[in-house]
């Protein structure tokens, strides 16, 4: 008897610690998100990726289609190369285009596709064309500046001359 | 001149018993390790340590989990709202939990509430002769007293860890959400977007263990190696709190580089 009520007890000890384990896999690390399901590879060209990273969610109308699966330099057209693993459910047209965008003000980077017109999907392998680099902040605000001192430049000297 | 001799003869002396008692230490771990599937098939045992060990230390991690995750709410969201990022509370409780307070803490506190009990069992068990006379008795001491002890203490450690790690992420949630106000939603979602099911939960998963494995195999080695008096076993018990604590520190930050480098 003595054993038995040993076994009851490490039964529920080992059920509150899978309990746990499965509480930090789903509701902290989002088990469920992951996506195991077939995958076909697409590549595309940026000017400047800014913090996109490798595992980065690529997102079509704000729904997640995909992970950005690798980022390399294209040492011949100096520009970096996104290779992108969607999700095989979904299906773009060949003129689709890929922007770099942030969510939020201060979060991550993501990859946002807009679909195209054409009658042809993408295959394994393609390539998305239209593609548009990150916003960098400091070149917008240097911009601003720049745009700023000119016409307040303009400007007086506009007064001077009246 | 036998100054001189005496002072390299106590360090050959020292040198010959760290090598002396490294080896002892090792041989024992590979006969632990090889005594592994011996101690499985006699699960009555192993389920009375994990009882002893699992059990009777299931409140003091919970515990001490929810108070962690409280005070990671308070002091998290503190330097957060400076930034004005306040609502990653969610993913720097947890991230901190899952990857290194979670394994670290309860090993710690593994050490100090199973670990020196392990050791005082054992070298009272040396000291009362009872070992001698299983000796006598034709019965292995090593695989029926220390054997179920490792298994009971490699299975309870990741669980207890993960305990931790719960409670304090629910500890966390109360002080953040519930007292302070950050929004429920973004606590979550937060969380859910910055902590990788392998690469976070996993590796903390693989650093508990690697952590039972040391602290009970410390815990266990002192015991053993006890001089059987009153006093050799309460040193013995000191020594293991100390040991097993520097040795989860240090395979802590090794650990840590190898699987967070990148």
């Amino acid at each position: 008897m003595e054993s038995k009520k040993i076994d009851v007890w490490v039964g529920l000890f080992v059920l509150i610690g899978a309990a746990a384990l499965l509480f930090l896999a789903l509701k902290a690390g989002n088990l469920l998100s992951l996506n195991f399901g077939p995958t076909y590879d697409v590549t595309a060209q940026f000017d400047n990726i800014g913090g996109l990273k490798s595992g980065a969610p690529v997102k079509s109308a704000g729904v997640v289609v995909g992970r950005v699966a690798g980022i390399q330099f294209d040492n011949q057209t100096f520009q970096a190369k996104v290779k992108l693993a969607l999700d095989q459910r979904y299906q773009f047209p060949t003129d689709t285009s890929a922007k770099i965008l942030t969510s939020g003000l201060l979060g991550d980077q993501y990859l946002s596709l807009d679909p195209g017109a054409s009658s042809k999907n993408l295959q394994n392998g393609g390539v998305i064309q239209n593609t548009q680099s990150a916003v960098v902040l400091e070149n917008l605000i240097g911009q601003f500046l720049y745009n700023k001192a000119a016409s307040s430049n303009s400007g007086s000297s506009n007064a001077a001359a009246k | 001149m036998s100054v001189v001799l005496g002072f390299l003869a106590s360090i050959g002396f020292g040198t010959r018993r760290l090598l002396a008692n490294l080896g002892y230490g090792l041989r024992l771990f590979l006969r632990l390790l090889a005594l592994l599937p011996g101690a499985l098939r006699r699960p009555q045992l192993i389920a009375q340590q994990v009882f002893f060990l699992g059990n009777y230390s299931l409140s003091i991690i919970a515990v001490s989990g929810l108070f962690v995750g409280f005070v990671l709410g308070l002091q998290g969201y503190y330097t957060l709202s400076r930034y004005g990022a306040a609502n990653s509370l969610g993913l720097l409780v947890a991230l901190s939990l899952v990857r290194e307070l979670g394994p670290v803490v309860t090993a710690l506190l593994f050490a100090g509430r199973a670990g020196t009990s392990l050791t005082a069992e054992i070298g009272l068990m040396k000291a009362g002769e009872q070992i001698s006379a299983m000796e006598m008795m034709a019965v292995d001491p090593i695989a029926r007293i220390l054997a179920p002890r490792f298994v009971g203490g490699l299975i309870t450690m990741p669980f207890l860890a993960a305990v931790f790690s719960a409670v304090g992420i629910v500890g966390g949630y109360v002080v953040g959400v519930l007292m302070i106000g950050v929004d429920s939603g973004a606590f979550w979602s937060q969380m859910q977007g910055g902590v990788d099911v392998f690469k976070d939960v996993g590796n903390g998963v693989v650093k508990s263990l690697v952590f039972g494995v040391a602290v009970t195999f410390v815990a266990l080695y002192q015991g053993w190696r006890a001089q059987p008096t009153p006093e050799g076993v309460s040193r013995a018990t000191t020594r293991t709190v100390v040991v097993a604590s520097l040795a989860v520190l240090g395979l802590d930050f090794m650990l840590t580089a190898l699987m967070f480098s990148t």
